[in-house]
């Protein structure tokens, strides 16, 4: 087996420390400046072309024009007024959700708008090159970029390596390596090449680069509902139907009962009933939700995506990187017999003085952690004179000659016949203990010694994959979330299975090919489940797409950015774990809003319905148990509760509700007792309290 | 013992009935729907009738067969009535009127049984037995195959066929309708209901005069009434006729008959879905409603306010003193949350909240346990709208019994929520507004509102009872009810066939501790509510200028 490290660089270390389970997905502090910087915004959105498309905000605008009609027909009342004015501020306000919503990803636009400077490609044109406008560039173009150039679209580097700023992009200011061939080709339009020469080949039309697709999610522009939210609508569209269909047939009834209602208190009582707290904050909440994702640099090229995060049952993650820190470290010195741990720490030591491998490094640190520093027998600090033998692919050792002593370390066999060959002894039980560190999945490293008493074998170097720490507490959430976690890797079965079974993960898939990853999806889809994965290589794409949650990794090929349907500008796998909470998070603030929202009418009927008819009926004022003071006062605080409560809940709507990985039953439990009973308790307070206020208004109380 | 010991010792019985009656049968009809094998007596009537009994439907195949036969049923029905005069077996009645002609045959098809005339007074036992009984056994039988169809299409995954409607039918007839019909009737007939054709008798009275008793099959009759959850019944007086419910036993044993099939089709369901919990869950939903109406009814009917209420021991006006309050709460609760509408008293005569509580009970879409089959596909499109509330809170794209509640099954559900509310407060405002069908109103105040709510609940949701008081046999009553029957049973039956072929169509999600558990008391809770909000929400303006006004007035 190879000592050498996973040839493919380990992602970035992940910017975002580990989070304690019970913190909420954030989504950046609210500002209340921006409800009135957003009101013009607001404003402008009454138009009733838009307006249509919610139905629910569409019938409260309705209302809002006729209840003005009949104002303006008998300007004299006071009470009309005032209700036609609270029903313009319902509509105001749900326009308002919206229009923050949108404004909080404008200006992280803004900042995208400005890397997309116009800039000027050097295109070639056979041996030479012209300069052209960098909009003029067509796909399949060839165009230089030198230090300091500006890249002037999408594409791969076909020749050369450069190192290139991307902080345009991902905010990160450190420069990253894109060369031709391999996985590290994309260069996207707007970043900057800071050193060296490369020729790209454009792989995407101007207007329509990744920079544009950014700019035109993180504005909503090119927002599509995604199919749960027009579920939502329908329903909600119905249930405004049903209250349309309650309020219009009792008119007729209140004849018959010798109380004939105005239009406008008709018009209230309508407003009043609809969802118009969920059917104010839809959009908003699925806007925010995919800034949620923006802020954590996570680009979803659909809504879709983002919900079908929340419903992924299967998270493909692989091993290295992810679950693992890049490389295996020392765990353990195990001498064979007749040799003490410390002699063995400290040969080991020695010969790992020099290597400036990650493994090396361990080892040095591990025997240091035992022994204190320089500790280890035979050990005293950097020797002079030393020889150091650098590891190669033939001996598959390194070590270190010094004062006739020669170390050596590395896998089992070379040593061996290095031993052997110098006439040495192997001592018994050493193959046996490299065989036991194999067998759990470790990797041994033999380290041998020869000096004056001949060649000899020390002993074993445990070295394993380190599980990143928290890992096994976020994969028991997953779990509790019904999530299961397959851990893909290249390494031999063992192996694979002592990692995941230190990692906490529920399976995993050793010795994976990117075959056996697709076919791993196929079942997993075939069984009616979800699957998200990450990736970044050329061949990570057939997967990447047919996952239904596909994260490609911003330092990957433009072929794995384009299958998936979501980009992780920072590169960091574990966010993965993130985007399924955020979209579970969409959805149940979705639902706890409407939930919330049918809730209130329970009190506003209470409200309502005596102040219209106890006087035709006085025993229905035995309804009015909020004890209003008037049935103009009654009506009023309805229709303001109904219409402040839409900003009372903009927060809520753009940070979402609070989530905490726990099984559907104990998160439906809490959702309903907070969003359910308390929707159905708050209106009572609320009215009552508005009511308090409003009633000594002359004329109204 | 006091009466009201009687009661809760009667609804303890009731339960035990049911709870005995509710794993065999309920297993029975399982298999009954899922074998392969034909009875002799079926193939002959597929033979007949011309159909492939092993040919797979898909939902629009399966729709035009239910909706083929019950065009059929409501012509030859309609045509009988109208043909009487002129047929044998009629005891000399003439023949119906067309616009009562088309109410009469458009309830029986719809297992509503409104009846806009009085049976003993109009109808002869061949349009009794050979129209309206054998009405009886279809529209039930129509009724479970619809919601076996829906049934399959959970159980079922990636394939749109729901089965063969008229294997269902015919199947729904011989082996469940017909045979405990048979045993019911012996039962009722026990119990003393008569079983004749002896025609009309003309009796001396004790106190000098005469009165004209009819005879007629009707312990067979009552039989397929209850099971079947029709309500039709063969005498004006329906279920408080001693002929048709002789004994406080019988009495009993008729809610017995009206509770049956609805409540065991759960069982059915959950061991067609392959989990018998999520059925528990269904019947915990039901029987959740069911019993808190119940204690509703018998405490506002036991409730003494007044000298009269107090020497009568509760508000027994219009109930049968051999029933007394709890008898006839029982009864009239089970009634009217079934789509069944036989009386054993008169809900016009309880009081205001009674009166209330049996419109709500309809209103609430007749789904607590319901109607034959129908009450199960009710309250398993309320599953589907809860499911999507309740299933967005924990923060999954939600979904029933492995299947995705997506864009198409909500549209479905939400069109199948409008349908009732729309005809019954449609034409209820219609009739208000209208100058004469006002008219037909026998009270003033909310008393008279309520008589042509009550009217247009009924017939939209299939219920068949009657406010009495109401003089329906109007050509605008006759017609408007008739529609309102006609599209309160068809409509809503094309949404749930579609809703069964898209969910047949899908894949099966396995479920996860992630998935919201539909089997849990936590589920049926916020089934519950839904049902209750929704229809509260929607029906409490009318209820209010109502029954509410006048409860709350005593």
């Amino acid at each position: 087996m190879s000592t050498l490290t996973d040839p493919r660089t380990p992602p970035q270390a992940p910017r975002t420390a580990h989070r304690p389970a019970e913190e909420r997905v954030g989504a950046g502090v609210f500002d209340p400046g921006l409800l009135v910087r957003s009101l013009p915004d607001a404003v402008r959105k009454l138009d009733p072309r838009v307006m249509v498309k919610s139905p629910v905000m569409f019938v409260v605008l309705t209302g809002s024009v006729l209840t003005t009609v009949l104002a303006a027909l008998d300007p004299g009342d006071g009470f009309g007024w005032a209700i036609t004015g609270w029903l313009w501020l319902t509509t105001l306000f749900a326009n308002l959700a919206e229009a923050v919503a949108e404004g909080r990803g404008r200006a992280q636009a803004e900042t995208l708008r400005r890397a997309r400077t116009d800039t000027v490609a050097r295109r070639v044109l056979g041996s030479g090159e012209e300069r052209v406008a960098g909009t003029e560039l067509r796909v399949g173009d060839l165009v230089v970029c030198e230090a300091g150039d500006t890249v002037p679209g999408d594409g791969d580097v076909v020749e050369g390596v450069a190192s290139v700023d991307e902080s345009a992009i991902t905010g990160e200011s450190a420069p990253v390596i894109r060369e031709s061939g391999g996985d590290r080709s994309a260069v996207t339009g707007g970043t900057k090449v800071l050193s060296d020469r490369v020729v790209i080949r454009i792989t995407t039309k101007p207007g329509e680069t990744f920079i544009d697709r950014m700019i035109g999610l993180v504005e909503g522009a090119a927002r599509q509902r995604t199919p749960n939210e027009i579920a939502l609508n329908i329903l909600l569209a119905s249930l405004t139907i049903v209250f349309l269909l309650a309020v219009v047939t009792l008119q007729p009834f209140a004849v018959y009962a010798g109380a004939e209602q105005s239009m406008i208190v008709l018009t209230a009582l309508l407003v009043c009933l609809i969802p118009t707290t969920i059917g104010a904050l839809l959009s908003a909440i699925g806007i925010a939700g995919m800034d949620r994702l923006v802020q954590r640099n996570v680009l979803a090229m659909s809504g879709r995506a983002v919900e079908a995060a929340g419903d992924v049952s299967t998270l493909l993650l692989d091993k290295t990187g992810t679950i693992t820190v890049g490389n295996r470290q020392a765990a353990a010195f195990v001498p064979v017999a007749g040799v003490t741990e410390e002699e063995l720490a400290g040969a080991a030591r020695l010969s790992s003085l020099a290597d400036e491998t990650p493994e090396g490094r361990s080892v040095v640190a591990l025997a240091d952690e035992l022994y204190g520093p320089g500790g280890g027998a035979g050990a005293g600090g950097a020797p002079a004179g030393a020889e150091w033998v650098p590891f190669t692919a033939q001996t598959r050792m390194s070590g270190v000659d010094l004062d006739g002593r020669r170390v050596r370390k590395g896998a089992a066999r070379s040593v061996t016949a290095w031993v052997k060959d110098r006439g040495g002894s192997v001592a018994q039980d050493a193959d046996a203990l490299a065989d036991r560190i194999a067998e759990a999945g470790g990797t041994p490293l033999l380290v041998a010694l020869e000096d004056v008493h001949g060649a000899r074998v020390l002993g074993v170097v445990h070295l394993k994959d380190v599980v990143k720490e928290g890992m096994r507490e976020r994969f028991g959430e997953l779990r509790r979330m019904g999530i299961r976690t397959v851990m893909i890797t290249g390494d031999n079965p063992l192996t694979a299975k002592a990692v995941a079974e230190e990692a906490g993960v529920d399976d995993f898939l050793a010795e994976a090919t990117p075959e056996d990853k697709m076919a791993l999806i196929k079942r997993e889809q075939a069984g009616g489940k979800l699957v998200a994965m990450t990736g970044d290589g050329t061949n990570d794409a057939p997967a990447l797409a047919q996952a239904d949650v596909g994260v490609a990794m911003n330092t990957g090929t433009s072929a794995a950015k384009e299958a998936g349907n979501m980009v992780d500008l920072d590169s960091d796998p574990t966010k993965l774990i993130e985007i399924v909470r955020i979209g579970k998070q969409l959805l149940i603030t979705r639902g706890a809003l409407t939930t919330f929202s049918i809730a209130n009418d329970v009190a506003k009927y209470f409200a309502i319905i005596p102040a219209m008819f106890a006087v035709a009926y006085p025993s229905l004022d035995r309804l009015n148990i909020m004890r209003l003071a008037s049935p103009e006062s009654a009506i009023l605080s309805a229709v303001v509760f109904n219409a402040l409560i839409i900003v009372v809940l903009v927060p809520l709507a753009l940070k979402g509700v609070r989530y905490r990985p726990a099984g559907a039953d104990a998160m439906l439990r809490r959702n309903l007792g907070r969003y359910g009973i308390g929707g159905l308790i708050a209106p009572f307070i609320g009215i009552k309290l508005i009511d308090l206020l409003i009633s000594h208004i002359p004329g109204i109380g | 013992m006091s009466p009201l010991l009687a009661g809760l010792l009667q609804l303890l019985a009731l339960v035990a009935a049911l709870a005995l009656a509710y794993r065999p049968l309920g297993d029975h009809m399982a298999r009954v729907y899922t074998s392969t094998r034909h009875l002799r007596a079926e193939r002959w009537i597929y033979r007949a009738i011309g159909a492939d009994p092993s040919a797979e439907m898909r939902w629009p195949a399966y729709l035009r067969a239910v909706l083929a036969l019950s065009l059929v049923g409501v012509l030859l029905l309609y045509a009988l009535q109208r043909a009487q005069g002129a047929l044998p077996g009629s005891l000399g009645f003439h023949s119906i009127d067309p616009d009562q002609a088309f109410n009469t045959a458009a309830s029986f098809v719809t297992n509503t049984n409104w009846q806009s005339y009085a049976g003993e007074q109009a109808m002869g036992p061949l349009v009794q037995t050979g129209g309206l009984a054998v009405q009886n056994f279809v529209s039930a039988a129509v009724g479970m195959a619809v919601a076996i169809a829906l049934v399959r299409g959970f159980a079922r995954s990636r394939t749109g066929e729901l089965g063969n409607f008229w294997t269902d039918l015919v199947r729904g007839t011989v082996r469940v309708l017909l045979p405990i019909s048979v045993v019911g009737a012996l039962v009722l007939v026990a119990c003393g209901a008569i079983q004749n054709f002896a025609g009309v008798h003309a009796v001396g009275q004790f106190m000098g005069g005469a009165q004209q008793w009819s005879g007629g099959a009707v312990a067979s009759q009552e039989a397929i009434k209850e099971l079947g959850t029709n309500g039709g019944g063969y005498f004006n007086a329906n279920s408080a006729h001693p002929f048709e419910n002789p004994t406080p036993l019988s009495n009993l044993f008729e809610v017995f008959l009206i509770l049956l099939i609805p409540t065991a089709l759960t069982r059915t369901f959950g061991r067609m879905t392959g989990s018998v919990k999520q059925g528990y869950a269904i019947l915990a939903t039901m029987a959740a409603i069911w019993l808190g109406f119940t204690a509703l009814m018998m405490w506002t009917e036991f409730a003494h306010r007044g000298p009269a209420f107090e020497i009568a021991g509760g508000a027994m006006e219009g109930k049968e003193t051999r029933f007394g309050v709890a008898g006839s709460s029982i009864f009239a609760v089970a009634t009217t949350l079934t789509s069944t509408g036989a009386v054993n008293s008169f809900h016009s005569s309880y009081t205001g909240f009674g009166g209330g509580i049996t419109m709500l009970g309809m209103q609430l879409g007749e789904i607590a346990p319901g109607g034959v089959g129908s009450g199960l596909y009710g309250m398993l499109v309320m599953a589907v709208i809860a499911v999507f509330i309740a299933g967005l809170m924990v923060g999954r794209t939600p979904e029933y019994l492995g299947k995705k509640i997506g864009v198409r099954q909500i549209k479905l559900a939400a069109c199948y929520l409008l349908v009732t509310p729309a005809l019954v407060l449609g034409l209820t405002a219609a009739a208000m507004a209208l100058p004469t069908p006002g008219d037909s109103m026998t009270n003033a105040g909310p008393h008279g509102f309520s008589e042509i709510l009550y009217a247009y609940t009924s017939a939209a949701n299939n219920n068949g009872s009657a406010f009495a008081g109401l003089a329906a046999d109007t050509p605008w009553f006759n017609t408007t009810l008739g529609i309102a029957m006609l599209l309160g049973r068809f409509l809503p039956i094309v949404l749930v066939l579609a809703l069964a072929g898209s969910l047949a169509e899908q894949r099966s999600v396995p479920a996860t501790t992630g998935t919201l558990s539909t089997q849990k008391p936590l589920f049926s809770g916020v089934l519950v509510a839904t049902i209750l909000i929704v229809t509260g929400l929607t029906y409490f303006p009318a209820l209010a200028l109502g029954p509410l006004a006048e409860g709350l007035a005593s």
